[in-house]
């Protein structure tokens, strides 16, 4: 990926992370903390890699990405938007009722969501079963699977695990399947070491026979060359272990398993907003005159703290 | 035409039709030689598929598969299946992906194994899901039609298979056809609602009350879900008194859907027959007996049910 691609990726994972932070204050509940640990994960793959047609998400050859930990859907929706599945003015139905936006992926309601996820632990199984019939198929596309690290504590991921290298050898290898791990170390009660610990990660996927990729899952730059490895290994499934912050960008969320599964109110949305945009307090009226976009938001969101 | 177990039948089918179907796969738990896909597997082993013993990966596996434009059929033991009621939930029916799943050794008619392995709760069970039909059929004409019908039903679909051989009563020309019942003896006193292996039994017991003097509808309902609502209704109408006979638990299968359907629509006197509490080791007949469900427990419940 050339440097100035690298550039427009971040910026787009920027204007992500913001809306984000509004839908969820809009919506008044959902997961800022994991949808923050993921966003730069799925703009990379969004942005000029995935084959998708978003006039025809049911493109028999499109790329499938299955977001198992499907309560980060918030950052699908984002990329989704940005890539022309929905309108961005509809983010802001999330969780709504009668939107398409669901508070967890429902495959029938929004076109270009593959899966409904949510129900923890599910989505390695569909996406092996989906990289199969896309391999039975004779089809180029490729399946991603995200799985959060929690998930994993899930008995069904270790079914599919001790599958997935070994499905359909040899004559229809699962080569067109990469799952990333979203290694962000907390969940819904507290750090992930600290309820049931993972480690060691790396090695157990490699033991079930995964080729097994490290890197820094905010690195636009890791991510793409990662992603590059997985799509020219033959023969088996690739994992990549994508190390993570939970609520990257805003630093009163970073860490803190209570952001979790709160929403931002208006006010802590715009203090994040304006983190995520690295300006600082004082210069932050005069950067708003420069940038209506970010005005309008950040007005909409003053006035939905009066309402 | 012998009696032919419906699983056997299954495997029969599946091997027509996959002859002319190359979307036809299959996807099995270690258990391919009782569910009879073991001869498609040998037929077809590029679209055979066997994950071990990890029937929710199996689940989510055959939902990847239909969601890619495979018609897998996904087999295990009923109560297998059942068991992994979350992924069937979220990953088949709210993913509205087209698997087809069958689930075999239905009931206390597996015998020796004992209740570990009996399917008692799936019909309660998927039942409970939108979106998914369940279907059992009572002979070897009526599961190979139903395998056929699952096949181009767009969207998922359960099959619920028997172990033991199941005697033809299907009538001559008789088309599966999803929501509908079909009425195997007609009668005016009693209408016995049987699916599945206790049809033959039902008939039979029909035959026994004949000579009493007693009239008894019996209906074949392999669509379990949706019900034939309208046949249900007429028969209830007519004859007054319903009896459901199913070898499945008494909560939840075909009795609580008729009875779901007479309580709003047409209140109606109404014996369900099943199995009480767990199943347990011993020959089918015994366990028949035991529970009421052989020729003369069906009859007896009969005469007790209309107090003559």
């Amino acid at each position: 990926m050339a440097p100035s691609d690298i550039k427009q990726v971040e910026a787009i994972a920027r204007a992500c992370r913001v809306q984000i932070i509004r839908m969820l204050a809009h919506a008044g509940s959902g997961h800022p903390g994991g949808s923050l640990s993921v966003i730069d994960l799925l703009t990379t793959l969004f942005v000029n890699r995935l084959r998708i047609d978003p006039g025809r998400p049911d493109w028999p050859d499109r790329d499938r990405v299955v977001l198992s930990k499907g309560h980060c859907v918030p950052a699908l929706y984002c990329v989704m938007a940005k890539a022309g599945f929905l309108p961005e003015a509809e983010l802001l139905t999330l969780r709504k009722l009668g939107s398409r936006l669901q508070g967890h992926p429902d495959r029938a309601a929004l076109p270009g969501i593959e899966a409904a996820t949510g129900s923890l632990g599910q989505g390695l199984s569909l996406s092996l079963g989906m990289a199969l019939g896309l391999r039975l198929a004779g089809s180029p596309a490729r399946v991603y699977c995200i799985m959060g690290d929690g998930e994993t504590q899930e008995g069904q991921v270790w079914e599919a695990a001790m599958a997935g290298p070994k499905l359909g050898q040899p004559t229809h290898p699962l080569d067109n399947l990469c799952v990333i791990l979203d290694y962000n170390g907390i969940q819904l009660d507290g750090f992930v070491r600290k309820i049931m610990d993972l480690e060691p990660v790396v090695e157990k996927w490699r033991s079930f026979g995964w080729p097994v990729l490290e890197i820094d899952g905010h690195e636009v730059r890791q991510i793409d060359k990662a992603l590059d490895q997985a799509a020219a290994t033959r023969g088996t499934p690739t994992f990549i272990v994508a190390h993570t912050v939970k609520g990257k960008g805003v630093s009163f969320m970073e860490n803190d398993p209570e952001w979790h599964g709160k929403a931002p109110k208006p006010g802590e949305a715009i203090r994040a907003i304006r983190e995520i945009l690295a300006v600082s307090e004082a210069a932050w009226d005069e950067y708003l005159k420069t940038d209506h976009a970010t005005a309008e938001i950040v007005a909409e969101l003053q006035r939905l703290g009066r309402a | 035409m012998p009696a032919k177990a419906s699983r056997a039948a299954f495997g029969e089918a599946l091997l027509e039709l996959a002859a002319t179907d190359p979307r036809l796969v299959t996807v099995d738990a270690d258990l391919s030689k009782s569910t009879m896909t073991a001869a498609f597997a040998k037929a077809y082993p590029d679209r055979a598929f066997n994950v071990g013993i990890a029937e929710s990966n199996l689940l989510g596996i055959g939902a990847g598969l239909a969601l890619t434009g495979r018609v897998p059929f996904v087999c295990s033991f009923a109560c297998f299946l059942a068991g992994r009621f979350e992924t069937i939930r979220v990953s088949i029916a709210y993913t509205r992906a087209g698997v087809k799943l069958v689930g075999t050794h239905a009931g206390i008619a597996i015998g020796e194994d004992g209740y570990s392995q009996m399917g008692l709760e799936d019909i309660a069970c998927i039942r409970a899901l939108p979106n998914i039909p369940v279907v059992q059929p009572a002979d070897e004409v009526e599961t190979k039609q139903a395998v056929a019908y699952a096949v181009e039903h767009d969207g998922p679909f359960y099959l619920r298979l028997t172990r033991q051989a199941l005697e033809p009563v299907s009538p001559p020309g008789y088309r599966f056809r999803l929501g509908k019942a079909v009425v195997l003896r007609p009668g005016a006193d009693v209408a016995i609602l049987a699916t599945g292996g206790t049809v033959a039994n039902s008939l039979e017991a029909a035959r026994r009350l004949a000579a009493d003097g007693i009239g008894v509808e019996v209906v074949n309902v392999a669509s379990i879900k949706p019900l034939d609502e309208e046949l249900i209704l007429r028969s209830a109408g007519k004859t007054g008194h319903v009896v459901t006979v199913e070898d499945h638990s008494l909560a939840g299968g075909l009795g609580g859907a008729v009875a779901e359907l007479l309580g709003e629509a047409l209140p109606t006197p109404l014996k369900r027959l099943g199995v009480q509490g767990f199943g347990e080791s011993g020959p089918a007949q015994g366990l028949y007996a035991k529970h009421g469900l052989d020729p003369a427990g069906i009859a007896s419940s009969i005469v007790k049910f209309l107090d003559r």
